[in-house]
């Protein structure tokens, strides 16, 4: 959100928090954060078989977040 | 170190930012906070919970297959493969991809695999990526590029003509970074990161704010993030002005508005680390700088924390425990959107 909308940090963790349905605190809970990234699909540190990685996992991040992100548009432009 | 030195320190270093940029110093209990960091027991410390902020990163993944001129560590790896070992193993939270040389003019004649690199990089990255590299603007004089040394002009009082020269290598800069980013762009690159900028002096910075407005108006959601080379803007050519302020001698809270201005999303404000000096004394003046240019800057600041800058000792492996306390009391003091 800092990259995206210039946003500033307390205004940015505010702004994924509501999106995501968590607290600003639990943003670095890495218990918390790990059950929210898998079930959203927006990726996960360790390597997980059959859930979203790279660009599919970044799709995911955009549509959430509500934002347009140059690399996801290129992809989508690419697809019949 | 004693107690009485480290509060000492801390406050001189905070009177020479304070009296040089002619920003506020530090009140009474920020000066508390920052010597109850320095002297918090512990190699490591880290920030307060509810404190933590992202990471920007420099130089790409050349500090693991670089060489020790670049701060690498010789491993031979991909580009790919060090991206994503940046962003899985160490849990970065940006990235960016960077040519070997990591200065905009190389670029040019190897662009195509600049840019299917970014291509592919962009297929199995989640974290932004950003493309890097150094405007350097040294590299447009000769006997490197095409125009006369100002600094061989200036040596034989020939000040027109180095002017000259500066405001024509800055203008070939500019039209060589928007002409390699708009590249990158059609590539799948979700930015850039201009690093080190002002290293040349005031055309430099001229060149770098010039080519930002040209892309922010190309690409509206483009990510810009300008990290600067030193604390203040060294005036090679003297009366270059970018929209109306003179840029020679500016400071961090006056660079970081211009570079609000020009269209930047990040600012990353440089504050040196003078060597004859203590720990405290470079960190009371550093936290001073960032803490002014936090305040004034209309977009986020992520300073820079790393050998010889932001109250770091100048040393190609700093300790970690000069790091931590410095990088907490950026966050804690001077309030920095990011690292």
């Amino acid at each position: 959100m800092e990259f995206s909308k210039s946003m500033r940090i307390k205004q940015a963790k505010e702004y994924v928090a509501k999106k995501l349905g968590v607290s600003t605190f639990d943003l670095s809970d890495e218990y918390v954060m790990r059950e929210v990234r898998e079930s959203l699909g927006i990726g996960v540190i360790t390597s997980v078989a059959g859930a979203p990685k790279g660009c599919a996992a970044k799709l995911n991040i955009e549509k959430l977040l509500d934002l347009k992100i140059n690399c996801c548009e290129k992809f989508r432009k690419q697809l019949k | 170190m004693k107690k009485s030195q480290i509060l000492d320190d801390l406050q001189e270093g905070m009177n020479d930012a304070a009296e040089l940029g002619s920003v506020p110093a530090l009140s009474s209990d920020e000066l508390d906070k920052l010597a109850e960091i320095l002297m918090t027991p512990g190699r490591m410390v880290g920030v307060e919970t509810g404190m933590e902020v992202p990471v920007t990163h420099d130089i790409g993944t050349i500090r693991l297959d670089g060489d020790q001129g670049n701060s690498g560590v010789g491993i031979p790896s991909s580009r790919l493969v060090g991206m994503m070992f940046h962003e899985r193993a160490m849990g970065a939270d940006t990235m960016e991809l960077g040519h070997i040389d990591y200065s905009f003019k190389p670029v040019k004649p190897v662009i195509a695999n600049e840019m299917q690199a970014m291509e592919v990089v962009q297929q199995n990255m989640i974290v932004p990526i950003l493309y890097g590299a150094m405007p350097n603007m040294g590299l447009y004089y000769t006997p490197d590029g095409p125009f006369e040394n100002p600094g061989d002009l200036m040596k034989s009082f020939k000040i027109k003509e180095a002017q000259e020269m500066t405001e024509k290598s800055a203008e070939h800069l500019t039209r060589d970074m928007v002409w390699i980013m708009q590249r990158m762009m059609k590539a799948g690159a979700d930015g850039v990161n201009f690093d080190t900028t002002g290293a040349a002096g005031d055309g430099d910075f001229y060149a770098t704010l010039n080519a930002v407005e040209q892309l922010r108006k190309q690409f509206p959601d483009m990510y810009i993030e300008t990290g600067m080379a030193g604390e203040m803007v060294l005036g090679m050519h003297g009366e270059l002005k970018y929209k109306g302020d003179l840029l020679a001698g500016l400071w961090p809270h006056q660079q970081a508005k211009l570079m609000g201005k020009a269209g930047s999303n990040i600012f990353g404000p440089v504050v040196n680390t003078n060597t004859s000096k203590s720990s405290p004394w470079n960190l009371g003046r550093a936290v001073t700088f960032v803490k002014a240019a936090v305040k004034e800057s209309p977009i986020p600041c992520h300073v820079n924390m790393g050998m010889g800058v932001g109250g770091i000792p100048m040393f190609e492996t700093p300790t970690v425990d000069a790091v931590s306390h410095a990088s907490k009391a950026m966050v804690e003091v001077a309030g920095v959107d990011g690292i």
